[in-house]
Formats: structure tokens, C-alpha cells, sequence
């Protein structure tokens, strides 16, 4: 294993319901990178997002580095509103005292929240009444509660309108530039990576290719990855159009 | 007050510590939407009530090994969520219930369904309360295992925490608490008694740990009402209970959050 990468896969494949979904994947992850994994619907991101976190069995090699501190933003999360459960109380889940901590995890919290521009009152609001942004955020800031160096995110904007994305994705470049945090995520949006990530990995079910983005977001390619000719310039135009190959569930 | 200094005071102790630590299981019940899966679990007791009276033993242990079967059956089902799981363990509890009333004999019916306050031992009621506070203690040490396997199941094993195992405890600590329930409520309601509680409370608390406090604390309160209205009207205890606990949730309904 290369000294100084965080995370090297190899060869990984992972069958569920004997229906194979992924198959021999091979990459390597490097400190300070931003890997953005992208691909249609079905490729199998989520499922390598799990299979790294150790969530799905596999078969290959997921090598973390010693020193990597892994911090995960799920997809989905479910809560109903009238569940009475406050920001306070989700962020308690990191201490072993849990409701018996006393308020000294308070700080801490507080802490985390600035860091996704959350004020402090936010810790006394109950997670069902969050908005879809608000709740991105605060699951982000749960992320980086244990201060991870390395976070996977699955598809940090799903579900959240245009101008949440804009922000999601300030605000993970900025994480990025102040603490070099490793970052690997699942996006449907070719504009932001192309801006921001330094590797794409694109998938269906076997990287079909994988480099910077300048190399690997061309026409061909992603031509061969969706199925049908896409532009990345293009996708704003149509987001949210059922005509739209690139919107991923 | 009279019926306090009573002898029935010990059923009553016994009675409180089994609905508080009800009242503490249903908050998970609640949150899990589990709610109809706990009323159909305690009418699997029956048949097990049944054959401990036909082979002359004590009808705890014969209902706990049903409910314990039953709570390796509701992981079985969870695990093939393809399953409607409502359907399922609603056909099949329910007919656990008939087959339960076809084997009890007659004259212990009555008690089987719906509970009976007034013959338990003084040994019968120091254990009911000793097992009931261990499962309130037991609770509340996995309860952060618990409340990651409901909001953030993902989440909690990348944090590496036995989520499933705590599951499976909580499972068969619901067992348990049903089991003791039976004598006071009867496996007609019991599962009732898990679930009103918490339901209450929900409308009310504003943070999770409110939640937790005030449905124990209705819990004990439906037992109190239940048995003061037996005692001065005669009625029987155990739906007295449980509609005390309508009760307090009907009030609870004026306060409720959005």
C-alpha cells in the first residue's frame, strides 16, 4: 500500500441478491483530494460509498490509512417532525453519557454549527422542523463533530433547491481550503465537479474512467457513462426536467 | 387516601413499577412506528398463559417463552423487509389469541385477558418491581444505541456501536415487561399499555428526554387513576388502566405540537 495515500481500493465487488452491482474497482485516494464520484442512476454509488464505510460486505481490498478519521453524510435521513429529538440530542449520539452528558458537549456543538454557519440557537430546535438545507448542514456538522480528515458525502445536495446547492457547495469547498479535509462525493452536478474536484471516478457498476475532470468530463466519456450524449454545460438548463439523464435518485 | 393502605397496595407497587417501565419501552415503540406490533405482541402471551395453567405452572413463564418466540419471529420478518410486516404479525398474533382462548380453561379466562390486581405475593410483586427497574436501568443504558438504530441507523455503525444487539435486548426486555404486564392488565391490553403512554407523552415533550420522563411518569399515573376507579366502582382494574391512559392522552391531544 502506498505510504501516502488515505484510502486505496482495489479490485473491490460487491454483489447483493446475487445481482452483481459492482465489479472490480480500483482507485486510490490521496490527502487533500476532492473525488467525486458521478454516474447514472443504479451505477452503484451509494453502494461504494457503503462498501468503503464498511456498511455492505465486499469482496477486494478497502485500505484506509492509520490516520484516516472518517466522517459520513448520509443520503437520506428520515426523522418525522413531530419526533421530539433537538439538534442538542442528535449531537449527544457522539458521547458515550448521551442525555447524561449535562451540557458539556455544548461547546463542542456550538462549535461545529459555526462551522457550517449554524447559530447557537439551532441546538434547542428539533431536527423534524428543519428545513431540507438547514438539516444538510446540521448533518454535516455532525460529520465533523469527531473532527474527521476525511468525510464522505452522498450526494450532499439531494433534495435541496438551487440556490442550497450553491451554498452546500461553498460551503464544502471552504472546509476544504481551511482544514485540506479529504473529500469524497457523490454528485450529480458536472458543473460543480468540474470547479472543485480534483478526481472523478465515473461509474457504472465498473469505472468506465477516472482522472481530473478536465481529462475525463468530455463528451465521449460522458457519452459512454449515461448512455446518451451529455454536456455538463447544459445541465443547469434543465435541471429538474424529467428529460434530464444526469439527475440522480 | 383509603384504597392506598388497602391490600391491594402491594399489587399496586408491583403494578406501577411494571407500567413505568412500559411506559419507558414505549418511547423507543413509539419512535420505531411499532405501535400496532406491540398491541398484537402481547395477545401471542395467551396461549402460553394457557399452558402454563393446563401443566400447573406459573403463567409468567409460559407467557414469556411466547413472547420470547415472538420477538425472534419480528426479527425474522424485519430482516426480510420486502414482507408487509403489519399484515403479517397482525394474521398471526391474532391467531395466536384465538388458539389462546380456545386452550384456556374457563374459569381462568377472565383473568387471562384482562388481568387481576388483587392475588399476587409478596415475593410475586418484589420481583415484578426488581425485573421492572432493571429493564428501566437496562434502557436507559442502551438507549443511545437504540436512538441510533431509529434516526441514524447508517450513522451508527460507522461509529462502530452494537446496534443489533442492543435491538435484540430491547426486544426481549419488551418481552419481559409484557409478560409481567399480564397480571395486571391482561394480554388483551397490555401491549396498549406500552404504547399509550409514550403516545401522550409525545404530544407534549419538547426534547427526547422529556419524552422519556413524561411517559414513565403517565405510565405510573393511568395505573394510579386505573386502580382508585376499580377500587371505589368495582370495575375491573385493567381496562380501567388502559382507559385512564386514553385519558390522559385525549388530554394530552389540547396540548399538542406540531
Amino acid at each position: 500500500m502506498n505510504q501516502e495515500s488515505i484510502l486505496k481500493v482495489e479490485n473491490l465487488s460487491v454483489t447483493i441478491d446475487r445481482e452483481e452491482i459492482l465489479k472490480d474497482i480500483s482507485f486510490t485516494v490521496m490527502p487533500g483530494d476532492v473525488v467525486a464520484l458521478i454516474g447514472p442512476n443504479g451505477a452503484g454509488k451509494t453502494v461504494l460509498l457503503k462498501s468503503l464505510l464498511g456498511l455492505l460486505p465486499y469482496r477486494g481490498g478497502v485500505h484506509w490509512s492509520p490516520e484516516a478519521k472518517i466522517g459520513y453524510v448520509p443520503q437520506r435521513y428520515n426523522i418525522g417532525k413531530s419526533v421530539p429529538f433537538t439538534v442538542r440530542e442528535f449531537f449527544l449520539l457522539h458521547e458515550r453519557s448521551f442525555l447524561f452528558s449535562g451540557g458539556k458537549a455544548d461547546g463542542k456543538i456550538i462549535e461545529s454549527l459555526a462551522l457550517v454557519d449554524m447559530p447557537p440557537k439551532t441546538l434547542g430546535e428539533r431536527l423534524g422542523h428543519l428545513s431540507g438545507g438547514e438539516l444538510q448542514r446540521v448533518l454535516i456538522a455532525w460529520a465533523l463533530y469527531q473532527r474527521p480528515n476525511i468525510i464522505l458525502f452522498d450526494e450532499p445536495t439531494a433534495g435541496i433547491d438551487v440556490s442550497g446547492e450553491q451554498t452546500i457547495y461553498n460551503l464544502l469547498h471552504s472546509l476544504q481550503d481551511r482544514f485540506g479535509i479529504t473529500i469524497i462525493l457523490v454528485s450529480h452536478e458536472l458543473n460543480v465537479v468540474f470547479r472543485y474536484a480534483t478526481q472523478v471516478l465515473c461509474l457504472n457498476k465498473s469505472l468506465i474512467c477516472s482522472g481530473e475532470p478536465q481529462a475525463v468530463l468530455t463528451p465521449e466519456q460522458l457519452q459512454k457513462l449515461y448512455g446518451e450524449p451529455t454536456h455538463y454545460h447544459h445541465l443547469h438548463e434543465t435541471e429538474g426536467s424529467a428529460a434530464n439523464p444526469n439527475k440522480i435518485n | 387516601m383509603e384504597f392506598l393502605a388497602s391490600n391491594i397496595s402491594l399489587s399496586l407497587a408491583a403494578g406501577l413499577a411494571t407500567a413505568m417501565a412500559a411506559g419507558a419501552l414505549g418511547v423507543f415503540m413509539v419512535l420505531k412506528n411499532m405501535s400496532l406490533v406491540s398491541d398484537a405482541l402481547s395477545h401471542v402471551a395467551l396461549p402460553g398463559v394457557a399452558l402454563g395453567i393446563l401443566l400447573g405452572i406459573n403463567p409468567f413463564f409460559g407467557a414469556f417463552a411466547f413472547l420470547f418466540a415472538a420477538v425472534f419471529f419480528i426479527l425474522a420478518i424485519e430482516k426480510r423487509t420486502n414482507l408487509p410486516i403489519d399484515a403479517i404479525v397482525g394474521v398471526l398474533f391474532t391467531a395466536s389469541l384465538a388458539a389462546g382462548i380456545l386452550l384456556t380453561p374457563e374459569p381462568e379466562l377472565l383473568e387471562a385477558l384482562f388481568g387481576d390486581f388483587t392475588n399476587i405475593s409478596v415475593v410475586g410483586a418484589a420481583l415484578t418491581a426488581l425485573l421492572s427497574l432493571a429493564v428501566v436501568i437496562g434502557l436507559i443504558l442502551i438507549s443511545r444505541q437504540l436512538m441510533f438504530t431509529i434516526v441514524a441507523p447508517d450513522l451508527g455503525r460507522v461509529a462502530k456501536l452494537h446496534t443489533k444487539s442492543s435491538y435484540l435486548l430491547f426486544l426481549i426486555m419488551l418481552a419481559l415487561v409484557v409478560a409481567l404486564g399480564i397480571k395486571f392488565v391482561g394480554t388483551l391490553l397490555m401491549g396498549t399499555l406500552t404504547i399509550i403512554p409514550a403516545a401522550a407523552a409525545k404530544n407534549v415533550a419538547r426534547t427526547f428526554y422529556q419524552f422519556g420522563i413524561i411517559s414513565i411518569l403517565f405510565a405510573a399515573l393511568s395505573v394510579i387513576l386505573g386502580t382508585a376507579a376499580a377500587y371505589y366502582t368495582g370495575i375491573l382494574a385493567g381496562p380501567a388502566v388502559i382507559l385512564s391512559g386514553v385519558l390522559i392522552f385525549l388530554c394530552t391531544l389540547v396540548f399538542k405540537r406540531s
